[in-house]
């Protein structure tokens, strides 16, 4: 592996057909431009529809990224719907110091249990109510941006924070802006790890 | 020699990228109907003309058909016209297309590569604008999203050449591209406004002072000349594509010409292909070099006109050279672009081990691993002396 | 008049910068059937001059005058259209041709 390639992160994203997983990908995505990084998100679409499983996928570098496949071997995965775990295999090709971060109420020991997981580190995060209790709506994908960098790291919080004033800004009222903003910091603080 | 500008770094999805450029050359008019995955092509170039930020008429159409046909109303009227499609809207237009380049229109098209059905899938391959690469237009597939972007600029210069005067695609893939999110350079406006400059058609449906027709019956007594004078027009194309992307380098520090070629100078093992799998067989070409291996790859940019001269010379003297085809030929001993690169080697005195493999249909991934198994078996094909199977499907299951 | 090479073009996709040149292109050429005026029975209602496909009748101070031979095809439609059967179709002979 050249060095620059060990410098790329590769995260796939599990949502449902409106939980926002593909905006997820791409916002995270562009968070990475406050640090100078490369980066690409993409979805792979299957039928589009409502409640259907979708899969999307982030890649952020120090380099130019020119690769255009799939994500095959992921540094973490996002799990933005519970209910898929017992659907999709969601730690396939997951790296064995890779992340697995869920959107549950359920602990990360719990997690493990239903996985059968004794890789990788699991994270866990109540994504649905903290976006009931900040959005009003349970649409799970900021909070779990939040879960994501404070599992990985990849990119900073100030640019996610930017990227959600610039992006929703364009769409959304100032408040639901800045209730995604808080629905992230909330999920940096209340992400477990086990 | 131009003053290089410096664009702006921002995060697109391939599609509005393609539209971004569209406004940037601001057409006179844009007749689209929209189908995916060039959807989002034309929602946001629409959505430029209700904001006022082009001058453009834009003709909501009934149907690809009919938005081809408009295009060439505008085109022979003396305007600027695009359009943009992917698989069965490029299929619906077939019979136009051939009108546009017969009537010697520069009609610039962004063509977001999807299948052709049945079964049903919208999924990228190159089924639509392989099948229509005889209609008389210039192709180019881009490799990236920034280049989908570069390309629709330069395509517009291209076509409107005086010794070319046909139509062009720029073509992406869909989904890959089309629906991937990434930082591209956009040029400033007015940058782009220069480059392309202002079309000055030679004639105009509409100039009454100087009525022409267009598009006349045309029978045994000349339908064949006006034909060679078409392919002399697409003859003239590739000194006109490697001007306009030396041009484009200058202003931009992004040069393009007919082919890219990647460690391919000293390889011994090469692939072939265009469109976005380059990118990654160039990852792939990284790895195996930093294990010694002699590989490369020759991306092939321009497909119409077929750089015949320059893919046999850089291919002539290799061990094994695999062609990939993203598009089926049903019934030809092989597919499109592999029966091309083996009749430019044969006609120019080369006969290197050419091997075709098939691949990506209707959305199939391609991966890493994949493409080293295609370097593996030009090897094998190397060492053993023996091509067959020549037409080789790569992750299909048997 | 030897017909042109395609380097010899001088519009891009048969383009016919010339306007006018039907002028010259004599349609009267084709006809095997030939139309006879009646003006008795007349009223100059242009039905005819609407549909005759090729500009064939001749109009003077705002009266149907006849019919112009040199483009007229024999077609027959003026004859069919016409509501007071004022044009008849008859036999052309070779050698009447032109006239």
């Amino acid at each position: 592996m050249s060095e620059k390639r060990q410098r790329l992160v590769e995260i796939r994203w599990h949502g449902r057909g409106g939980q926002g997983s593909v905006i997820a990908s791409e916002l995270l995505a562009e968070a990475a431009m406050d640090e100078g990084e490369y980066f690409q998100a993409f979805p792979d679409y299957g039928p589009e529809r409502m409640g259907a499983p979708v899969r999307a996928y982030t890649r952020i570098s120090t380099s130019p990224i020119r690769q255009h496949h799939q994500i095959i071997d992921p540094d973490a995965v996002a799990v933005l719907d519970m209910t898929l775990l017992g659907v999709v295999d969601v730690t396939e090709g997951l790296k064995d110091d890779g992340a697995l971060i869920v959107n549950t109420s359920k602990s990360p020991a719990e997690i493990r249990q239903i996985l059968k997981l004794d890789k990788a580190r699991v994270y866990t995060v109540d994504a649905s109510r903290i976006a009931m209790d900040t959005l009003g709506r349970n649409i799970p994908n900021t909070p779990m941006i939040g879960a994501i960098i404070k599992a990985t790291g990849v990119v900073s919080r100030e640019g996610v924070v930017r990227t959600i004033q610039e992006r929703l800004g364009a769409r959304l009222s100032k408040g639901m802006v800045e209730a995604n903003v808080r629905a992230v910091e909330r999920a940096l603080a209340e992400t477990q790890q086990g | 020699m131009e003053t290089r500008v410096k664009g702006k770094l921002l995060a697109f999805r391939g599609d509005e990228a393609v539209a971004e450029a569209m406004r940037q050359i601001n057409p006179d008019v844009v007749a689209a109907y929209p189908i995916t995955p060039q959807t989002e092509t034309v929602q946001a170039f629409s959505q430029f003309v209700a904001n006022g930020e082009v001058d453009t008429e834009f003709i909501a159409v009934e149907s690809e058909h009919a938005a081809m046909s408009a295009c060439i109303g505008a085109a022979a009227a003396g305007g600027r016209a695009q359009t943009a499609t992917s698989g069965p809207g490029l299929a619906l237009m077939w019979e136009m297309l051939w009108v546009a380049s017969g009537m010697r229109l520069p009609i610039v098209m962004p063509v977001v590569n999807r299948t052709l059905s049945a079964p049903i899938n919208i999924l990228c391959d190159h089924s639509d604008s392989m099948g229509a690469r005889d209609a008389g237009w210039l192709q180019l597939y881009a490799e990236s999203m920034q280049e989908a972007y570069d390309n629709t600029i330069q395509a517009v210069r291209i076509a409107e050449h005086p010794r070319v005067m046909l139509p062009i695609m720029s073509c992406l893939d869909g989904f890959i591209l089309g629906h991937s999110f990434e930082p591209i350079e956009i040029l400033p406006d007015e940058a782009v406004r220069e480059f392309v400059g202002t079309y000055k058609p030679g004639y105009s449906l509409l100039d009454v002072d100087h009525p022409v027709t267009y598009g006349p019956i045309d029978f045994h007594g000349h339908f064949f000349e006006h034909k060679r004078q078409q392919v002399d027009g697409m003859e003239s194309a590739p000194e006109v594509v490697l001007q306009v992307g030396r041009e484009f380098g200058e202003l931009t520090g992004r040069y393009y010409g007919l082919t890219e070629g990647y460690e391919l100078e000293d390889a011994d093992f090469v692939i072939v292909a265009l469109g976005s799998v380059t990118g990654t067989i160039k990852t792939v070409v990284d790895d195996l070099r930093q294990q010694g291996q002699r590989v490369g790859l020759l991306r092939i940019r321009c497909f119409r006109p077929f750089p015949a001269q320059e893919i046999a010379q850089a291919l002539g003297n290799k061990k094994a050279v695999a062609v990939l085809d993203r598009s089926l030929s049903f019934g030809a001993q092989a597919h499109q672009v592999y029966l091309e690169v083996v009749t430019a080697l044969y006609t120019h005195g080369y006969a290197p081990k050419v091997v075709n493999y098939v691949y990506g249909i209707g959305g199939r991934d391609t991966l890493p691993h994949e493409v080293e198994q295609v370097y593996r078996e030009l090897a094998e094909v190397d060492k053993t002396g023996v091509i067959q199977p020549v037409v080789r499907y790569l992750t299909v299951r048997e | 008049m030897k017909a042109k090479g395609w380097k010899e073009l001088t519009t891009q996709g048969a383009l016919i910068a010339e306007p006018g040149n039907s002028d010259t292109y004599e349609t009267g050429s084709w006809r095997s059937r030939r139309p006879k005026f009646i003006p008795e029975k007349c009223s100059h209602c242009f039905i005819c001059w609407v549909f005759c496909p090729e500009g064939s009748i001749r109009v003077e101070d705002e009266k149907m005058v006849g019919i112009d031979l040199r483009y007229c095809k024999g077609c027959g439609i003026c004859a069919t259209e016409c509501p007071r059967d004022a044009i008849e179709m008859g036999e052309e002979f070779v050698a009447e041709k032109g006239a």
